[in-house]
Formats: structure tokens, C-alpha cells, sequence
């Protein structure tokens, strides 16, 4: 007897990757604190260049994020598009 | 708001066999308010300025300046191009405000604007060093450098279009859940009082602090890290060279 028919099995795994795919998000969480840290750091020992260091740190997060909005891409692809059901 | 079912841009007009997509005709539609807003703003110019166009000066201003500061006096010149790509971006990653679709969560507009910006570098770096001398820089230090270095001429585009992309995206999935969920409390609390009961009382105000993240915040904050990438790029390919000039 089978309970799991092979379409359900395979659009629940790919949810279950997406979600482990999510777990990128994890380094750039650290990574954005990181930066914002020392951001933070540097206006309290330089508060004149502010404005500087505010836009040099939101670029440097903006590529630290690319790691994590590729993951995010993939997981969605994963959700929506439903790319292993071909296969069977 | 967005249905959950199908996350992709709809097709609303069909030509014959082609078809007009969202971002496309929102695109188009953006891009002709910014040029009513310009036309409006720049009309009859006085010597001291009154009114819009004291707003028209501000904004020419601060993006010239921005570029000045970014990239160098001698890139002075992109500033037109620049200016109006970030009210570009800022305009069609704000539609959600309005209850459309923003023309960037779809990945063919992210990538046509990353394209035009990819395309700008190339022919900066090749304008400004030569052919060979492009060719001879990107293999500087040791010649095996140049297959790397080609690997990420080709790599930047693709990681710009999808950042501007999963941001905006993401903001939109997140927004269609935002409203699905509170429809569904709202149903469940009010659904079985008699008149009143089939209005989703609860998406009136709760929203407003989501929709002031993904729909204020966050599109201010991408077309500035977007326009911030093609400078920073840009100037990269020119001043590179007057810095190898002096040697």
C-alpha cells in the first residue's frame, strides 16, 4: 500500500531544501552585524565622517547580502517553479 | 496585493502573438510620468528660483554632487545618466505603494538594467586604456589572472540584477503573505457577524509598518546601492587609468 504518491514526495522535499537553503541566511546575518558594528565604531571615534561611512557600509553589506539573496533565489525556484516534478 | 498562487508577472494586453507583461507596461508607464514630472518642472525657468523649481534645483544638486563625490569631477558627465536611473529605480520599486506590481520583481528588468550598466563599464574601460591596453591590464599582475578576471567582468552583472531582484521580490512575497494572513484572521474573527462579516476588516492599518519597510524603505535603499555599484564601477574603469597614466 502506498500512502505518498511520488508527486507529493518530491514537492515536499523541495520545500524541506528550501528551507535548508535558507540557511545562508545565517552568515550574513553575522556579516551584516559585523559591519554595522565596526560602522558604529568608527562614527564614534570619527562622528564628522558620518554620512561617508554610512554609504561605504550599506554598499559593503549590499555584497555581503549576494551570497544570501542567491540562496534566497534558489529556494524560491525550489517552491514556485517545482524544477524535480519534470524528472519523474 | 498579489495572489500566492501564481508569483510571476501576468500578461495583461496581447499584440497578435506577443504579449505585454506588468513590468513592461508599468515600466513604460513610470518612465512617462518621470519625463511629465521633468517637463512640468523645467518649464519656464526663472532667474531666482520660486516653487518646483526650487525642488528641480535640489534634485539636480544633490545628484550632481553625488556623482562628483563618488566617481571624480572629470566623471561629471554621467550624472544625467545616473539621475535618471535611480528615479527609475526609486519610482518602479515604489509601484507596491499603489498596489502594482514593482516593474523590478522581474528578473528581466533587473537584468536589462544591469546589462545597460555592464555595457557602460566595458566600453569605458576599452574607450578609456585602448583595446590592448584593456586586454594587457586585465592580465596584469601575472598572465593567468585573465581568465578570473573575465570570470568577474561576467559575474558582476549577474550578482547586480539579482540583488535589485530577490530584494524586491522578497518584499513582495513577503507583503502578498502579510495581507493572505491577516484576510484569513479576520475571516476567522468577524466571519460570522451577519453584513459586515465578508469585509477583511483587519488589513486597514495593521500593514502600514511592513508596508513602510518593503515599500519606502527598502526601494529607496536598492536603487541607491544600485546606482551606488555603477559609479563605484564606472569610475573604477576611468580612474584606474589616470592613475596608470602617471606612472
Amino acid at each position: 500500500m502506498s500512502l505518498v504518491t511520488p508527486i507529493a514526495f518530491v514537492s515536499g522535499l523541495s520545500a524541506l531544501a528550501a528551507a535548508f537553503t535558507m540557511i545562508a541566511a545565517v552568515g550574513i546575518g553575522i556579516g551584516q552585524g559585523f559591519a554595522a558594528g565596526k560602522a558604529v565604531e568608527s562614527v564614534a571615534r570619527q562622528p564628522e565622517a558620518q554620512s561617508a561611512i554610512l554609504s561605504t557600509m550599506l554598499v559593503g553589506q549590499a555584497i555581503t547580502e549576494t551570497t544570501g539573496i542567491f540562496a534566497f533565489i534558489i529556494s524560491i525556484v525550489l517552491l514556485f517553479v517545482n524544477p524535480f516534478i519534470g524528472n519523474l | 496585493m498579489h495572489d500566492l498562487s501564481n508569483i510571476g508577472p501576468r500578461n495583461i494586453l496581447r499584440i497578435g502573438s506577443v504579449y505585454v507583461t506588468e513590468t513592461v507596461f508599468f515600466g513604460i508607464i513610470v518612465a512617462c510620468v518621470i519625463i511629465a514630472l521633468c517637463l512640468w518642472m523645467a518649464h519656464d525657468l526663472k532667474k531666482i528660483p520660486k516653487g518646483r523649481q526650487v525642488v528641480a534645483e535640489f534634485i539636480v544638486k544633490t545628484i550632481y554632487s553625488l556623482v562628483t563625490n563618488t566617481m571624480g569631477k572629470h566623471c561629471e558627465n554621467f550624472a544625467p545618466y545616473i539621475g535618471s536611473l535611480f528615479m527609475f529605480l526609486i519610482l518602479g520599486n515604489m509601484l507596491g505603494l499603489f498596489g502594482f506590481r514593482p516593474t523590478t520583481a522581474d528578473v528581466n528588468m533587473t537584468f536589462a538594467l544591469a546589462g545597460t550598466t555592464f555595457f557602460l563599464v566595458q566600453f569605458n574601460g576599452f574607450r578609456s586604456r585602448g583595446f590592448i591596453g584593456k586586454i594587457r591590464h586585465m592580465a596584469q599582475p601575472l598572465p593567468f589572472m585573465f581568465p578570473l578576471k573575465v570570470i568577474e567582468e561576467i559575474s558582476f552583472p549577474i550578482s547586480l540584477s539579482f540583488r535589485l531582484f530577490g530584494n524586491i521580490f522578497g518584499g513582495v512575497i513577503i507583503m502578498a503573505l502579510v495581507f493572505n494572513g491577516l484576510e484569513w484572521v479576520s475571516e476567522a474573527v468577524f466571519g460570522s457577524i451577519p453584513v459586515i462579516g465578508g469585509i477583511p476588516w483587519l488589513q486597514a492599518v495593521i500593514p502600514l509598518p511592513v508596508n513602510l519597510f518593503f515599500d519606502i524603505f527598502e526601494p529607496i535603499l536598492q536603487a541607491f546601492i544600485f546606482t551606488m555599484l555603477t559609479m563605484v564601477f564606472v569610475s573604477m574603469e576611468v580612474a584606474r587609468h589616470a592613475a596608470d597614466g602617471e606612472e
